[in-house]
């Protein structure tokens, strides 16, 4: 859940810079700087919502009667 | 009916005590005829005295065997649970009462409390408790009159609750604005899970689900979803909870309305989604939900309804940061083009061609006032001139005056005092000088020349 903090205060910057740039009064060095900012942070951001798409896990026990999370395969049915 | 029944009751004791005068009188009938040696003690009538305990066991006998199989209805009072989990409690009507227990064992599949003023239909046998000397129903199986008894225990458990506080407003939470992971407690077979699956994958919403699995009807059930609700919050690996299953009649749907269920997802620490059975369904589970959707699928929109949202808050930052980077750049571009080397030349030969033109006008204007300037000092110099003449001591002699100066030192002769006798003088002319000796002088009436 930690990244998930992560993502929302890229999010949060992202849409400061956003704001920034769009103001316009702004030399283009700073806006640059920004610029290039914003654009990691969309990265950043694109890559998260990526990497947490579609998966479905379930709680079993394994083996030893230990808590696994598995890939639900019903998802594939259909 | 508990008068029936007692009167039931009573009747059985009248008969069997009347059977045993009878016995006794049948065993005592005197033969005929008559010895005439009566033994006193035969002439009595025999006394078959029963103990305490026979005559009870006769009673219970006949009891026990006679009333196997009775309702009764009546109301509760005297209520009580015993340590050792069997209840104890009379039924009443209006004249007369009977006492009823209710042992551990028959106890499970009674869903409402049992409470004071309630109104029972009881099934069960007649009993009799040898050592009290009474006799009670043993039930095993009792409902509420009126009311289904899953209703009234529905009624009972949410009264309860709410007067608890589990149902109050201001102890729920918001379900998490951008929820990544959501956990759904539900059978892994079921029609909840494929619904909340099917929205979650036609929305496209990028949102990870965990599974924990439980029963979800029958005896076990509620035990075993609070079980996966504790679970979760153990784990933590999710940001809100979704506890339901798909639609079924009320006793499907029971362990929602459990209490050990709604205790559970009260403690939960993560928000909780209910989402059980249909639209009209309520459970206790929806009163204690942070958030109750209608359905699982609705359940499940309301998850994704906040990722989507965020996608879309995402994707709308994205563009415009490209695009007012490009704006802005594009601005200085356009800036930039109206500096070409060209155009700076123009501008340039222009800004000269402009400072020219006001040299040339102050030029103008100068070389104007310097003329005007000479013009009027000539005017004066002239004017001063003539002042010059006027006052010039040429201009005196020429009128016939004469300046005498002394020859000795030069100084003009004022007054006659300034020479003495024999003093040489030099006397300036119009045209030259006289150089001459003083004869004598006199002073004129004592005033001096002017």
């Amino acid at each position: 859940m930690a990244e998930k903090d992560n993502f929302e205060e890229a999010l949060k910057r992202l849409e400061e810079i956003v704001h920034e740039l769009e103001k316009g009064d702004i030399g283009i060095e700073d806006a640059l700087k920004l610029f290039e900012e914003g654009t990691s942070l969309s990265k950043l951001c694109a890559k998260k919502l990526s990497t947490v798409e579609k998966r479905v896990e379930i709680l079993k026990k394994g083996e030893k009667d230990e808590e696994v999370l598995e890939l639900f395969q019903k998802l594939d049915e259909e | 009916m508990v008068q029936q029944m007692v009167e039931g009751v009573n009747a059985i004791l009248t008969i069997g005590w009347y059977l045993c005068l009878y016995r006794v009188a049948v065993d005592k009938l005197p033969t005929i005829p008559y010895p005439l040696d009566m033994d006193l003690e035969n002439i009595t009538p025999k006394r078959n005295v029963l103990t305490v305990s026979e005559l009870t066991r006769m009673v219970k006998q006949l009891l026990e065997s006679n009333y196997t199989d009775i309702w009764i209805s009546g109301e509760v009072s005297n209520y009580t649970r015993a340590s050792s989990g069997h209840i104890y409690f009379t039924l009443k009507d209006e004249r007369a009462v009977i006492r009823t227990v209710l042992f551990k064992g028959f106890q499970k599949g009674i869903r409402f409390e049992i409470e004071n003023g309630l109104k029972l239909i009881v099934h069960g046998a007649l009993s009799v408790f040898e050592k009290r000397g009474e006799y009670q129903i043993i039930a095993d199986f009792l409902e509420p009159e009126g009311l289904g008894a899953l209703q009234l225990a529905f009624e009972q458990l949410k009264e309860k609750l709410q007067k608890e506080g589990l149902f109050d407003e201001s102890k729920k939470r918001p379900v998490p604005a951008f929820p990544d992971t959501v956990g759904v407690v539900t059978s892994e077979t079921g029609a909840a899970i494929r619904d909340i699956l099917n929205v979650i994958r036609r929305r496209h919403s990028g949102v990870r689900i965990i599974i924990y699995p439980t029963l979800v009807q029958g005896d076990e059930a509620a035990q075993s979803i609070s079980k996966a609700i504790k679970k979760a919050n153990d784990r933590k690996e999710v940001d809100v909870l979704i506890v339901g299953r798909g639609g079924g009649s009320i006793e499907d749907l029971w362990p929602f309305n459990e209490e050990v269920v709604a205790r559970a997802m009260y403690k939960s620490s993560i928000p909780v989604i209910s989402a059980v059975g249909h639209e009209i369904d309520f459970t206790i589970a929806d009163f204690v939900a942070d958030v109750r959707a209608p359905t699982p699928s609705a359940a499940a929109e309301i998850v994704v309804k906040n990722k989507v949202e965020l996608i879309r808050t995402f994707a709308d930052l994205h563009r415009r940061l490209f695009e007012t980077m490009t704006r802005s750049v594009q601005t200085r571009r356009e800036l930039l083009s109206r500096f070409t080397i060209e155009t700076l030349q123009d501008r340039l030969t222009r800004l000269l061609r402009e400072k020219q033109m006001v040299l040339d006008d102050l030029t103008k204007s100068l070389t104007a006032s310097i003329i005007t300037n000479l013009t009027r000092l000539r005017g004066r110099f002239e004017k001063l001139v003539g002042q010059l003449d006027v006052l010039s001591p040429l201009a005196t002699l020429s009128r016939g005056y004469s300046i005498a100066s002394r020859m000795r030192d030069g100084r003009t002769v004022l007054t006659t005092a300034d020479v003495r006798p024999g003093e040489e003088i030099s006397t300036l002319l119009l045209d030259g000088r006289v150089y001459s000796r003083v004869q004598d002088t006199e002073k004129a009436g004592g005033t001096p020349i002017s």
